[in-house]
Parts: C-alpha cells; sequence; structure tokens
C-alpha cells in the first residue's frame, strides 16, 4: 500500500501555473526521488505535500488519510517531515535549540531520546551542540538540518536538495547517511538536481518538466534512458 | 555634582518606561517585521484605564494595573487579530498606513470615552522618596519602582525566550517563518503571543509613565511612543538587550539635554542622536547583522 499518495495535483503562484496535474505515490521503505531541472516544480510539489503551499486542485493524502490543503504545524505531527531547500537553519540559534525546535509537536518527555539518537547518527552535533547555528560549515548545517527533521520521528521524510552547494566528498556523506535512514526504516521522498547521486540511491523515480511528469521508472532503468541521460546526466 | 546625579537618576527612570516601551516594538518588528506604530497609543489606553479603575470604579491601584494589563492584552491581540492579520502577505508599506491609521483610531476612541481635558493621573506608586546626602538627592518612589519594573521585565523576557519551549519558539519564528511552520509551530499563535506581551508591557508602561508625569490625554502616548521607537531602532530593532540600553540611553540624554542644553531642543537631540548612531553603525548599538550562509 502507498504512504504518501498525490494525485492530479495543481499550484498556482498568483496566476502562474507552477505544478499542472502532477501525480505520483511513496512506498513504505521506498526511496523515490524527483528529479528535473530548475524550475520544473520539485520544491513547489514537496512544499505543497508539506503544507506549505495550497494546491488549486488534487489531492494528497498520508497513510490512507487525506491531508489536502491541512498546514504544515500539522502535518508534520502526523509523522512527515520535510528538510527543505537551502536548509534553512535558524541561523541565530544553537545547535541543540534547532534539534529541541524539530522536535517541537512532541511531549518534553520524549525530547531527550531523539536527541541522543540524532546525537549518535551526526557526532559532529554532538560536539557542537552549544555552537550557534549559523557558523557552521554548510555540510554541517545539512547535517542538522537533517538532524532536526528527524527531531519529529518521521516515518516518511521529505528531503529538498540535500546536496545543494556542497562539495563532492560531503555529498557522498549525505547520501550514505539518506541510505543508512532508509534502511533503519525510514521512508524518503528526495529531490535533487544531482540526478546521477539521486538516481543511484533511489529505488523509483519521477522525472518532472515545467510542472508535469514525463517519465517514471525503477531508478536503475531511468539511468540507462537515453532521453534521461542526455538531459539530467551529461 | 548631586545635581548631576539627580538628573541622571531621573533620565534612567524615564530611560525605563522608554526601554519597556521599545521592548514592545523590538518584539513585534522581529516577529512580524512591521512597525507597529499603534504600540504609542496602547500605552495611553493603558493608563487611562488604570485611571478608569481608581477614579471611577474605586479599584486599588494595584488592581488597576492588573486590569489595564489585561485589557491592553486582549486589545493588542484584536489590534493584530483584525487590522494586521489579513496584511499578512501584503507590501510593508500597507502595513505601515495600516498601523499609522490604527494609531490615529485608538487616539479618537480615547477622545470619545475620555474627552479631551487633560485628566491628572494619580500615581500608583505608595513608596515615600528615599533621600540621599542628607536629603540632597532624592529619588522618588516612582523611579524606584520603574527602574524596579524594568529590571524584573528585562530579566523575565530574556529567561522566557533563552530557556522555554515558546520562547524559543518565538525567535524560531521571528527568524524564519515557513521553518517554523515546518516544525510544527503555529506561526498565527506565536504572532498573537508577541502582541499579547508587547500589549501587556505597554500597559506597564503607560502606568509608570503616568505615575511620574501625571497629564493624560488622548495623545499622551504618542511622542512616548515615537522615542521608544527611536530607543529600539538606537539600541538594535528585535534585540531585547538593545532596547533596555537604547530605552535607558535615550532617556539619560534627553533629561542632561533638557538640564544643560537647552529645554527647547531636548527632543531634537534625542533624534540627533539617532542619525548619528545609524549613520556610524545602521543595525543599531546592538543588532546583529544578519549573514545568511546558502
Amino acid at each position: 500500500m502507498s504512504m504518501l499518495k498525490i494525485e492530479d495535483l495543481h499550484v498556482y503562484y498568483g496566476s502562474i501555473h507552477a505544478i499542472k496535474g502532477v501525480s505520483f505515490e511513496v512506498n513504505e521503505r521506498e526511496i523515490v526521488t524527483l528529479i528535473g531541472a530548475n524550475g520544473a516544480g520539485k520544491s513547489t510539489t514537496l512544499n505543497t505535500v508539506a503544507g506549505l503551499l495550497r494546491p488549486r486542485s488534487g489531492s494528497v493524502s498520508f497513510e490512507g488519510k487525506a491531508i489536502t490543503g491541512m498546514p504544515a504545524n500539522k502535518v508534520v505531527s502526523l509523522g512527515m517531515a520535510l528538510c527543505p531547500e537551502g536548509r534553512r537553519v535558524f541561523q541565530q540559534m544553537s545547535v541543540r535549540e534547532n534539534l529541541e525546535m524539530g522536535g517541537f509537536s512532541r511531549p518534553a518527555s520524549e525530547i531527550a531520546a531523539s536527541l541522543d539518537d540524532v546525537f549518535t547518527r551526526f557526532p559532529r552535533l554532538k560536539e557542537r551542540h552549544k555552537q550557534i547555528a549559523g557558523t557552521l560549515s554548510g555540510g554541517e548545517q545539512q547535517m542538522l538540518a537533517m538532524g532536526r527533521a528527524l527531531m519529529s520521528k518521521p516515518r516518511l521524510l521529505m528531503l529538498d536538495e540535500p546536496s545543494m552547494g556542497l562539495a563532492p566528498l560531503l555529498v557522498e556523506q549525505i547520501f550514505d547517511i539518506i541510505g543508512e535512514l532508509n534502511r533503519s526504516g525510514t521512508t524518503i521522498l528526495l529531490v535533487e538536481q544531482n540526478a546521477q547521486m539521486a538516481l543511484s540511491i533511489a529505488h523509483r523515480a519521477y522525472v518532472l518538466e515545467t510542472g508535469k511528469i514525463v517519465k517514471q521508472g525503477e531508478a536503475q532503468a531511468l539511468m540507462h534512458d537515453d532521453d534521461v541521460r542526455r538531459a539530467y546526466l551529461g | 555634582m548631586i545635581q548631576f546625579l539627580s538628573y541622571l537618576v531621573n533620565g534612567i527612570s524615564l530611560g525605563s518606561v522608554y526601554a519597556i516601551i521599545a521592548l514592545g516594538y523590538s518584539m513585534v518588528y522581529g516577529i512580524a517585521k512591521m512597525l507597529n506604530f499603534a504600540h504609542g497609543d496602547v500605552i495611553m489606553i493603558g493608563a487611562f484605564v488604570s485611571f478608569s479603575a481608581t477614579q471611577y470604579w474605586g479599584l486599588s491601584p494595584l488592581v488597576s494595573v492588573l486590569v489595564s494589563v489585561i485589557v491592553c492584552t486582549v486589545l493588542g491581540i484584536t489590534i493584530e487579530r483584525l487590522a494586521y492579520k489579513p496584511l499578512r502577505q501584503a507590501s510593508s508599506l500597507a502595513v505601515l498606513i495600516t498601523a499609522i491609521g490604527m494609531s490615529y483610531l485608538l487616539q479618537n476612541i480615547a477622545l470619545l470615552i475620555w474627552g479631551a481635558n487633560p485628566k491628572s493621573f494619580a500615581s500608583v506608586v505608595s513608596i515615600g522618596t528615599l533621600s540621599l546626602f542628607g536629603g540632597q538627592l532624592r529619588i522618588t518612589g516612582e523611579t524606584l519602582v520603574t527602574v524596579l519594573a524594568n529590571i524584573v521585565i528585562m530579566v523575565a523576557l530574556t529567561l522566557f525566550t533563552g530557556r522555554t519551549k515558546m520562547g524559543k519558539a518565538m525567535r524560531a519564528v521571528s527568524e524564519d517563518k515557513g521553518a517554523a511552520e515546518l516544525m510544527g509551530i503555529n506561526v498565527n499563535a506565536t504572532i498573537s503571543l508577541t502582541f499579547a506581551i508587547g500589549s501587556g508591557l505597554a500597559a506597564i508602561a503607560g502606568v509608570l509613565l503616568c505615575s511620574s508625569y501625571p497629564v493624560l490625554m488622548p495623545t499622551t502616548g504618542a511622542m512616548p511612543g515615537i522615542k521608544a521607537f527611536t530607543a529600539a531602532v538606537f539600541g538594535g530593532i528585535g534585540s531585547i538587550p538593545g532596547a533596555l540600553v537604547g530605552g535607558i540611553l535615550l532617556g539619560v540624554i534627553e533629561i542632561l539635554g533638557k538640564a544643560y542644553v537647552s529645554t527647547e531642543l531636548g527632543d531634537a537631540l534625542v533624534f540627533a542622536v539617532l542619525i548619528v548612531v545609524l549613520l556610524v553603525k545602521p543595525t543599531g548599538l546592538l543588532g546583529k547583522k544578519v549573514n545568511e550562509k546558502v
């Protein structure tokens, strides 16, 4: 059964028709990736699923429950978290405070255990827990953004461009972590411009072009698809 | 020398009132990115409510302050809900004009209820005057209470924003509303809470101001409001210690300026200092420059 199901989603920015009838689904324990060029509508799709944007029409359901148009602050408590594009950590707050904010929707008694989990997964964050987030390096900020999203104990983790602006070595490290998270039971919906990396880790993929899904299938198959190779893999 | 000390004490007292008002400006600016020019008039409403409570309803001064805080808190939440919330996506100019309109609306409502004649505000402070240096330096009970209230409020707010879950959420919202929402924080409720705190503090500031300077009329809040806004910018808008430092410095400069330079030019001096500070350090004395790293 699909964990997340998107049907015929239409999203507008003012009069601009950004998402034109997108449908896709994510099954439990999968890594699904949406790839596509800049401006194809990948982030818009994720932001709509997370509740930051309202769709004009179409439906979003999570674990069988309709959540179309539900505000983002309610969506997170259902077990679905978005780690947004550009990381958007709270620059003037400490690493620890950022993580505490990630657990905002959960009872105070469970925060300590989740903090330990995140610190085990990201030892670097533990070393720097008192540091102000704005002074972290780009890679550390990405780890913080992911750790912060994990603080809500999501069953579905959505990642928007986690590799953006990172050195190749760090990109590999981040993707290793995504793989580990998935193996430990978290379902992943990944949006990436780095199609090579995204396809290498994902089970299935959808290709987005100017607000529409133009191709879908097994990630391995798409990696060898001529059109995809020409357009996104160079 | 004693004379100077006396001016200094008066300056710190006036500055403490500015600091409390500046906090409201600063917190609201920090979270809603808007200048709430009606904030000064909430001070005036607060003072009038306390005045009515003691003069007409026969309540004790302390209870009147409590009533005033409650009324202003509700007023602040209502103003935000009715006037500013519908403009969340509008241009900042539209919001600014609305805030100025709200300021005039409050002044005219006060004019309707309490009339244009200045009221003589009876001080809510019952502590006597403290005499030092054989009676040469006299510190009034109002001054003592004002400075003490300022200290208590600053410490309480610093603890609130630094230690509590809601306080941290408030900082998160002031940095990035979208990211805060993704954490599960109710952004609208957090903004409401900020207006509630700022307006409750405005009530306290109004009562303290009128206890020291007892003339109360519908325009009473306008000038202190503008000066407190100046204090907030001076100290670094959005910053709690900035409001404290900006407020106290402004009060001291105003009183010393009036005493030693010219009574008429005291206010001009205050704004001249603001201009100089902004030329040298545009973010204010304690303002942080935000470096976004992508």
